[in-house]
């Protein structure tokens, strides 16, 4: 056996061909592109989840606790192949019966719809609590004030709950960049399947499987980095505890 | 927090309640007779009934031995290395509350990178980057290790060990550091020694602390699991992947696969309450 | 806040439609995304190359058709195709029964014999006696699987299945396993590659039963869209004898990659 250092083919890692540098890191790109539109889809079925489980009728609060109870206790996996074969093929089912013709939806808006439906459960609950920790006087008072419900949730609760539903949201915005990969399993060229793709052509694989580790390492450190930032900002006002 | 009294357990971690079923999640017995339920109920057995009739299930008889088979294995997966990473979370909490500093930043360095990479990028380079180095070395092929590193499960095994060590080891290190100063100094003025107090007091206390976040790992390590099959190894994840592929029906094998996980997610958590009813609330 | 809200989902909703009506016409052409030289893999710009992207090429400029390729994972290939993620299957997928039964194929493409490799310093035939007791690699939902289960595995060898052909190569060369069984010229890529020349040769081609390795390899296709098979069987016909079909494959084959 040769030396290890002489093992390692740092050019394989050059950014153009034949280096796989420049597809690895498209393969980021998209990572991060479904991350961003999952999570953001997840974030507004998170808070229709949170209001509905908070305040909706009795129907709407167990049709929402079926919701999450479902997604946190299946696993991702699971969720990501149900959804990824049989959800897009029910919505077109759906759009038929209403009249509309099919859609076709692509490989990243059913990858941003699966991670989203995840993502949704986890963020009602969070949200939940977040809402839950707002004191009711805010609440009150607003209600005093003649203000609308909905009024009173877009200006007073949603706002007020910010501070609370931070460290829960940031957390959840980690798991979905990590979660983007299992997006992997069902062929989506995101970030850990172009690796395997890049490793097997090249049969490099520690190599390439430990640059994607650093890549999505770094997405991590980022976003810590801002999170940390947005942190600070969002509880100014605050009394510092502990 | 002054004047306020310590809770005596911390409650769980937010995100891991939001991702995990916790004991306080389950439904009481008579909380399901109320109208609207009762009604909510009914169509959801005509639904159960319609997934029941209409779609087909005609491969359950043949695939139920290696169904049951795949669920232990899902199971021995979980148990084994949720125990494992236990093992490794208490010196990496530990260490990173009152080690020297290089083993300090170690841990925390350890802790980062694990909790900042996918589970299953993890996977894949233990067992497709690792163990395609390890035949290159003769001293390796001819060890007795050599027929259980042919094998798949070590690898699963050793990455989930790895990542629920390193998720834990956060919530150990926050348990540790959260019991309360005045305990240890008594302890200290009774005279033990520090290995008695840490085995006596402060190890005992850190995991009652932890309990609740401890329970939705737990539960979040089942979750995880399934990825295991992407390795070859055969949970009860791949015997319905090996169902789908067999028999070309996509959906009726994956619901019977959530439901699985559903039950066995429920009957973890049940457990999990049976324990925390059973352990007394010390000094509450 | 309520502002950003409907921005937000209005545009996640103008995302998905859009989606669907940029996509709504070119022929989604379904392969494995993973390396399955010579076939098709992946290169270093993120293409794809390989003869069977050459022949799909073929087909659809002869054929008039708009197709855009699309990679899905190998295992879910007939559901994609089913539910309607891919139009058609250029896989390297051989026309069985089994397969009959769910999809439609247009006339074969190609056909190669299926072969068994080895590690270089074991020798054994590739026989349900020279297999006992070995482990040997086959690629789920392939004609293999079902020939080693039935040929091997019913025989006191042990088949494991893999996800990629890719894998079970390298868990070969990372001996794990004591044989794998695939497609006579995927496997000679593997061999001509550093990492198969220096763990591996072969041990010979299986003895064939064309109930399951099948007629050869064809275009896979949704069941009643006859027109589309009419299209693909004329254009695979033109292209096998206006010449294009051997020039392309010259570049990769010294053989008659059709077969008889």
């Amino acid at each position: 056996m040769a030396d290890p250092a002489s093992l390692i083919n740092w050019s394989l890692l050059a950014l153009e061909p034949p280096g796989w540098g420049g597809v690895l890191l498209k393969g980021l790109m998209n990572s991060i592109v479904i991350a961003i539109g999952g999570y953001t889809f997840g974030l507004v079925l998170g808070i229709g989840g949170a209001v509905g489980k908070l305040y909706g009728g009795p129907i709407t609060r167990d049709l929402m606790e079926c919701y999450t109870t479902i997604v946190r206790a299946v696993p991702e996996l699971v969720l990501i192949l149900l959804l990824y074969y049989a959800g897009t093929d029910l919505l077109n089912h759906l759009l038929g019966l209403f009249g509309f013709s099919e859609v076709d939806i692509s490989g990243l808006a059913a990858g941003i719809f699966v991670i989203g439906i995840v993502q949704g459960a986890y963020s009602t609950e969070v949200l939940r609590g977040a809402i839950k920790a707002v004191p009711a006087g805010q609440i009150e008072a607003a209600r005093a004030y003649g203000m609308s419900p909905t009024k009173v949730m877009t200006r007073i609760t949603l706002p007020a709950m910010l501070p609370y539903a931070i460290p829960g949201l940031s957390n959840l915005w980690l798991i979905a960049t990590k979660d983007t990969a299992l997006l992997a399993v069902v062929g989506f060229s995101e970030l850990t399947l172009v690796t395997r793709q890049a490793a097997g052509a090249t049969k490099a694989y520690l190599l390439f499987f430990c640059a994607a580790g650093a890549l999505y390492l770094a997405l991590t450190l980022v976003s810590d980095f801002v999170i940390k930032i947005i942190e600070r900002r969002a509880r100014r006002g605050f009394v510092e505890q502990s | 927090m002054t004047g306020v009294p310590l809770p005596d357990t911390t409650p769980p971690d937010v995100t891991t309640h939001a991702m995990a079923i916790l004991p306080e999640d389950l439904p009481t017995a008579d909380s399901f007779f109320r109208p609207h339920r009762i009604v909510l109920i009914l169509i959801a057995a005509v639904l159960v009934f319609c997934i029941a009739w209409f779609m087909r299930w005609d491969w359950i008889p043949q695939y139920l031995p290696k169904l049951g088979h795949g669920i232990i294995v899902t199971l021995a997966m979980l148990f084994s290395t949720a125990i494992l990473g236990f093992v490794l979370a208490v010196p990496l909490g530990l260490v990173q509350v009152t080690g020297p500093w290089p083993l300090k930043a170690l841990a925390k360095t350890f802790c980062t990178i694990i909790r900042g990479t996918p589970l299953l990028l993890q996977l894949w380079l233990l067992y497709y980057g690792l163990g395609s180095l390890f035949p290159q070395f003769p001293a390796i092929r001819q060890s007795f290790l050599w027929p259980y590193l042919r094998e798949s499960w070590p690898y699963g095994v050793a990455a989930l060990t790895i990542s629920f060590a390193a998720y834990e080891g956060e919530v150990m290190r926050g348990a540790f550091a959260g019991v309360p100063a005045g305990e240890l100094e008594a302890a200290r003025a009774y005279g033990m020694s520090r290995w008695t107090m840490f085995r006596r007091i402060w190890l005992p206390r850190a995991i009652h602390r932890a309990l609740p976040t401890l329970n939705g790992e737990t539960v979040l390590q089942l979750k995880a699991t399934p990825l295991v099959a992407t390795i070859t190894v055969i949970d009860v994840y791949a015997v319905i992947s090996k169902v789908r592929q067999d028999t070309y029906i996509t959906y009726e094998p994956l619901l019977l696969l959530a439901l699985i996980y559903m039950c066995l997610t429920g009957i973890l958590v049940m457990a999990f309450r049976y324990l925390e009813n059973r352990i007394p609330t010390r000094g509450a | 806040m309520k502002k950003t809200l409907k921005t937000i989902a209005l545009s996640l909703a103008l995302g998905i439609a859009a989606a669907g009506a940029a996509s709504a016409d070119p022929i989604k052409v379904g392969f494995a995304a993973e390396p399955y030289p010579p076939f098709t893999s992946p290169d270093a710009s993120g293409n794809w190359e390989g003869w069977e992207v050459e022949f799909q090429k073929a087909i659809c400029a002869e054929a008039k058709l708009e197709c855009v390729i699309t990679p899905v994972a190998w295992d879910g290939i007939i559901p994609a195709l089913t539910s309607k993620k891919i139009d058609i299957i250029i896989g390297s997928m051989s026309i069985t029964e089994e397969r009959l039964k769910t999809i439609d194929f247009s006339d074969k493409y190609y056909n190669t014999p299926t072969g068994v490799i080895g590690p270089k310093d074991v020798s054994f035939e590739a026989t349900p006696e020279g297999l006992k007791g070995k482990t040997i690699g086959v690629q789920v939902s392939t004609v293999h699987q079902d020939y080693a289960n039935k040929y091997f595995g019913e025989n006191g060898a042990t088949v494991k299945e893999y996800q990629t052909q890719d894998e079970a190569n390298n868990d070969l060369a990372a001996g794990r396993l004591d044989a794998v069984q695939a497609d006579a010229i995927a496997l000679g890529a593997f061999l001509a590659t550093d990492q198969g020349k220096a763990c591996c040769d072969l041990k010979g081609n299986v003895k064939d039963d064309p109930a399951i390795l099948g007629a050869g390899v064809g275009i896979g296709l949704r069941k009643g869209e006859d027109e589309l098979k009419g299209k693909l069987n004329a254009a695979i016909k033109a292209i096998r004898e206006n010449g294009t079909y051997d020039t392309f494959s010259k570049k990769y084959f010294d053989f008659n990659i059709y077969g008889e």
